[in-house]
C-alpha cells in the first residue's frame, strides 16, 4: 500500500461576503499516495476547485480555512509563507480551471515557464530555454521555439490550458493538483496529455488529484474517485466499484444523467431541482431535497461516511437500497 | 433555408518578429488560423464544429460575429453582407447573433455584478421595459440554474461552471435568433450540462433558435447537433449529417477523432494502457502548415499525391463532402 503523501483532514472553507457567509467546503477528508491518481467529481459549484486551491493556500482573501493539510508531516495551512512558497510550484503544482485567471497576460509564455525553472531548479539560462521548448513539445504545441515568445491571448483556449500544464510540470512536482486540465482539449490531444500525466505517475511516482466532469476520463485514469456535493464528500472508493455499485444517491443520479445511447435530440435526464443554499450549514444530507430515495431522517440527521466495501465509503442512508448499474455501453 | 452563409473566409495572425529575424531577413511568418472556410448554417438547426485544439474554431466563431475582420471571404446573414453592416443594421445584427465565449473568466467584467451585466444586455437592446428588468434577470438566472442571489454577486465569487452559465444567460438575454456557443458547457457536470442542453433544445423547438455549437465533447455533438463540421488546421475536412457521419466517418482525421473518445466502462484503464495513441506523428503547426493536405504527415493512408495539393471539400461519390483524395464512395 502507498503511504499517503498528502492528507487532507476535515477541511472547511467559508467565504465572507457583503451578503454573509458562503460555506463552500464543509468537512472534507481524503488522502493521496505517491503514484496514485484520485479523481474528484461532483456538481458544478460543489467546492472542488475551492478544495484544491485551499491545499497550497491559493484562495481569495475573503476565505477562512480550517482543518489540516499534511504534506510530509507538515501542515501546509500553518507553515510560514516562506516555506510554502518553496513548495508551491515546485513539489506541489497546480493546473487551474481557467487558464486566463492563472496566466499573466502581459508576460510571454516562455517567461512564465522560465520563472518556475528559476525558482525551483538550478539550471542555467540555456538549459532553461531547452527545457521550456521541450515542455511545450510534450504538451503538443508545435513550433515551440516561436510559441515561447507569444502572449497568452495569442494562444487558443486549449493551448493556454496546455501551456499551464507545461508550467505546472516544469519543476517535476511530486503532487499535481489538476483542476479540469483537459476540458479545452479535443479527445486526441486529451489522450496525449493524459498519457503524459499517467507516465509521470507510474514512472516518477507523481501523485495527482484530478478534478473533472468527464466520467470517461475518470474511468480511464483514476485509481480512486471522490464525489462531492454541496461542499461535502458523499462517496469515495475505487473507480469501478463507485461506477458499478454507487452507494450514494447523488452518485447514482449523476451517472444516470450522462448522455448515453438515447435517441439523438431527445431530452436528457438531469437531476431535478437545485443544489441547496450554502449561506448557512445544511442540516441532514445536502442532497435530500432532490433525492428520490430520501426518508424523513435524511433532512435532519447528517449521514456519516460508512464503509460498504474495503476502501469504498459513502454517506447515504439509502446506500443499500440503490440499484447496481448495468454495464454502460460505449459512447 | 440558409440563415448564415460563409464563403472562403480566411484569418491569419502575423507572428511577431524579433530583432534577429529582421536582421537575418527571415520572411514574416503568420499563423494560418482559418483558411478558406465555406459553410452554411441553416435556420433552426444545430451545427456542431469539432476539431483539434488550436485548429481555428474560436477564431472562426469570432469572425462570424465580426469580432475579427476576416482577411478574405464573405459572410452573409439573412442575405445581408455582414462585413458591410453599419449603424442600426449592425446593432440589429449584434442583437440577433450572440456569442457564448470559450473563456467565461475573460469575457465577464470583474467590476460588475452579474445582475448588472445582464441588465446592461437587456437595456442596450431595449429587450424589455425598464421596470421589468429585475424580474427578467431573475428569470434568466433561473433558466441556467443559478440561485436568485447570484444577481448581487461578482464574477470571482462563482465557480468555473457557474461563470460559464452566466455567459449563457447573457447570450440568451437579448433573445437572439442565432447563438454561436464556443464550448458552452465544458465546465459543467453531466447533470447541469443536461439541463443546459435541454434548455437549448427547448428554445430551438419553441422559438426556432439556430445554434452553432463548438465543442470537444463528441458525445454531446452526437446527441444534440443535426450536422457537424470537422476542422483540421484551419480548414473544414468533412461536413455532414451528424448521425450518418458518426456511423461512417469518411475523413481519416474524423475516424481517428471518433476512435479516441474515452469510454465510461469498467476496466477502461486497462483498455487505455493497451490502446495505441489515436493519432500519432508530428503535430502540425499553423505557422508552417504542411504542403498539400495538412493531415498527411499523420495520416495512416497517405500517399505521395497527398502532399501535392490541398484537397477540395467535395462529395467524392458519397452523401456529404470530404476533403481527402483517398476517399471514394
Ligand atoms: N471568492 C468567493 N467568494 C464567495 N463565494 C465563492 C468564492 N469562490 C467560490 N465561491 C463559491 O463556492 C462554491 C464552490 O465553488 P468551487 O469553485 O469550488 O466549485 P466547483 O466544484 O469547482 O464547481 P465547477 O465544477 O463549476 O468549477 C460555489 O458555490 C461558489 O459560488
Ligand atoms: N489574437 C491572436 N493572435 C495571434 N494568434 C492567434 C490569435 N488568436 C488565435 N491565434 C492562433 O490561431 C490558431 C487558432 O486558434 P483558435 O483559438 O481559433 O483555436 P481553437 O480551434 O479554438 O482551439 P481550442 O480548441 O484550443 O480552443 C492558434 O494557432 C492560435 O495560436
Ligand atoms: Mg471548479
Ligand atoms: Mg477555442
Amino acid at each position: 500500500m502507498n503511504t499517503p503523501l498528502l492528507q487532507v483532514q476535515d477541511l472547511r472553507v467559508t467565504f465572507t461576503t457583503g451578503r454573509g457567509a458562503v460555506h463552500a467546503v464543509d468537512g472534507v477528508t481524503f488522502d493521496v499516495g505517491a503514484g496514485e491518481v484520485l479523481g474528484l467529481v461532483g456538481e458544478s459549484g460543489s467546492g472542488k476547485s475551492v478544495t484544491l486551491r485551499a491545499i497550497p493556500r491559493l484562495l481569495h482573501d475573503n476565505a477562512a480555512v480550517s482543518g489540516r493539510v499534511l504534506w510530509h508531516g507538515q501542515d501546509l495551512l500553518t507553515i510560514p509563507d516562506e516555506r510554502l512558497r518553496a513548495i508551491r510550484g515546485g513539489q506541489v503544482a497546480m493546473v487551474f480551471q481557467e487558464p486566463m485567471s492563472a496566466l499573466n497576460p502581459v508576460l510571454p509564455i516562455g517567461m512564465q515557464i522560465d520563472e518556475v525553472l528559476v525558482a525551483h531548479t538550478d539550471m542555467d539560462r540555456a538549459a532553461r530555454r531547452r527545457r521550456a521548448i521541450e515542455l511545450l513539445g510534450l504538451v503538443g504545441i508545435a513550433s515551440a521555439a516561436t510559441r515561447l515568445d507569444q502572449y497568452p491571448h495569442e494562444f487558443s483556449g486549449g493551448m493556454r490550458q496546455r501551456a499551464m500544464i507545461a508550467i505546472s510540470l516544469a519543476a517535476q512536482p511530486a503532487l499535481l493538483l489538476a483542476d479540469e486540465p483537459t476540458t479545452a482539449l479535443d479527445v486526441t490531444i486529451q489522450d496525449q496529455i493524459l498519457t503524459l500525466l499517467l507516465q509521470l505517475v507510474s514512472e516518477l511516482g507523481m501523485a495527482m488529484v484530478l478534478v473533472t466532469h468527464d466520467l470517461g476520463v475518470v474511468a480511464e485514469t483514476c485509481d480512486r474517485v471522490a464525489v462531492m456535493y454541496a461542499g461535502r464528500l458523499c462517496e469515495t472508493g475505487p473507480v469501478e466499484l463507485v461506477f458499478n455499485r454507487p452507494r450514494h444517491a447523488y452518485t447514482d443520479a449523476l451517472l444516470r444523467s450522462m448522455p448515453g445511447d438515447g435517441a439523438a435530440g431527445a431530452m436528457l435526464t438531469p437531476i431535478p431541482g437545485q443544489p441547496p443554499r450554502i449561506d448557512s450549514p445544511v442540516p441532514g444530507c445536502a442532497f435530500a431535497p432532490r433525492c428520490s430515495y430520501a426518508e424523513p431522517r435524511c433532512t435532519t440527521e447528517r449521514p456519516v461516511l460508512t464503509a460498504y466495501a474495503p476502501g469504498h465509503d459513502s454517506a447515504c442512508y439509502a446506500a443499500t437500497r440503490l440499484p447496481a448499474r448495468v454495464e454502460e455501453g460505449a459512447a | 433555408m440558409t440563415l448564415l452563409a460563409v464563403e472562403g473566409v480566411s484569418k491569419r495572425f502575423p507572428a511577431r518578429r524579433g530583432l534577429v529575424d529582421v536582421l537575418s531577413g527571415r520572411p514574416r511568418q503568420a499563423v494560418h488560423a482559418v483558411e478558406q472556410v465555406s459553410l452554411e448554417v441553416r435556420r433552426g438547426e444545430t451545427l456542431g464544429i469539432v476539431g483539434e485544439s488550436g485548429c481555428g474554431k474560436s477564431t472562426f466563431a469570432r469572425c462570424l460575429v465580426r469580432l475579427y475582420e476576416p482577411d478574405e471571404g464573405a459572410i452573409r446573414f439573412e442575405g445581408a453582407d455582414v462585413l458591410a453592416l453599419q449603424g442600426d443594421a449592425r446593432r440589429n445584427f449584434n442583437r440577433h447573433v450572440q456569442m457564448v465565449f470559450q473563456d467565461p473568466y475573460g469575457s465577464l467584467n470583474p467590476r460588475m455584478t452579474v445582475g448588472d451585466t445582464l441588465a446592461e444586455a437587456l437595456s442596450v437592446h431595449a429587450v424589455v421595459a425598464r421596470a421589468q428588468v429585475p424580474a427578467r434577470v431573475r428569470e434568466l438566472l433561473d433558466l441556467v440554474h443559478l440561485p436568485a442571489d447570484a444577481a448581487e454577486r461578482y464574477p470571482h465569487e462563482f465557480s468555473g461552471g457557474q461563470r460559464q452559465r452566466i455567459g449563457i444567460a447573457r447570450a440568451l438575454a437579448v433573445e437572439p435568433s442565432l447563438i454561436i456557443a464556443d464550448e458552452p458547457v465544458s465546465a459543467l457536470d453531466v447533470s447541469v450540462q443536461a439541463s443546459i442542453v435541454n434548455l437549448f433544445l427547448e428554445l430551438q423547438a419553441r422559438l426556432g433558435l439556430t445554434l452553432v455549437f463548438i465543442t470537444h465533447d463528441l458525445r454531446l455533438v452526437k446527441h444534440m447537433t443535426h450536422r457537424v463540421a470537422v476542422m483540421y488546421l484551419g480548414r473544414i475536412v468533412e461536413v455532414g449529417p451528424t448521425a450518418d457521419l458518426f456511423a461512417a466517418p469518411r475523413h481519416p482525421y474524423t475516424q481517428a477523432l471518433i476512435r479516441a473518445v474515452p469510454h465510461v466502462k469498467p476496466a477502461a484503464r486497462e483498455a487505455r494502457r493497451n490502446r495505441q495513441a489515436a493519432v500519432t506523428g508530428e503535430l502540425p503547426s499553423p505557422l508552417k502548415p504542411p504542403p498539400g493536405c495538412a493531415f498527411h504527415p499523420r495520416c495512416p493512408i497517405a500517399q505521395p499525391a497527398c502532399a501535392q495539393a490541398v484537397p477540395a471539400l467535395e462529395d467524392r461519390g458519397g452523401a456529404w463532402p470530404v476533403a481527402c483524395i483517398r476517399v471514394s464512395g
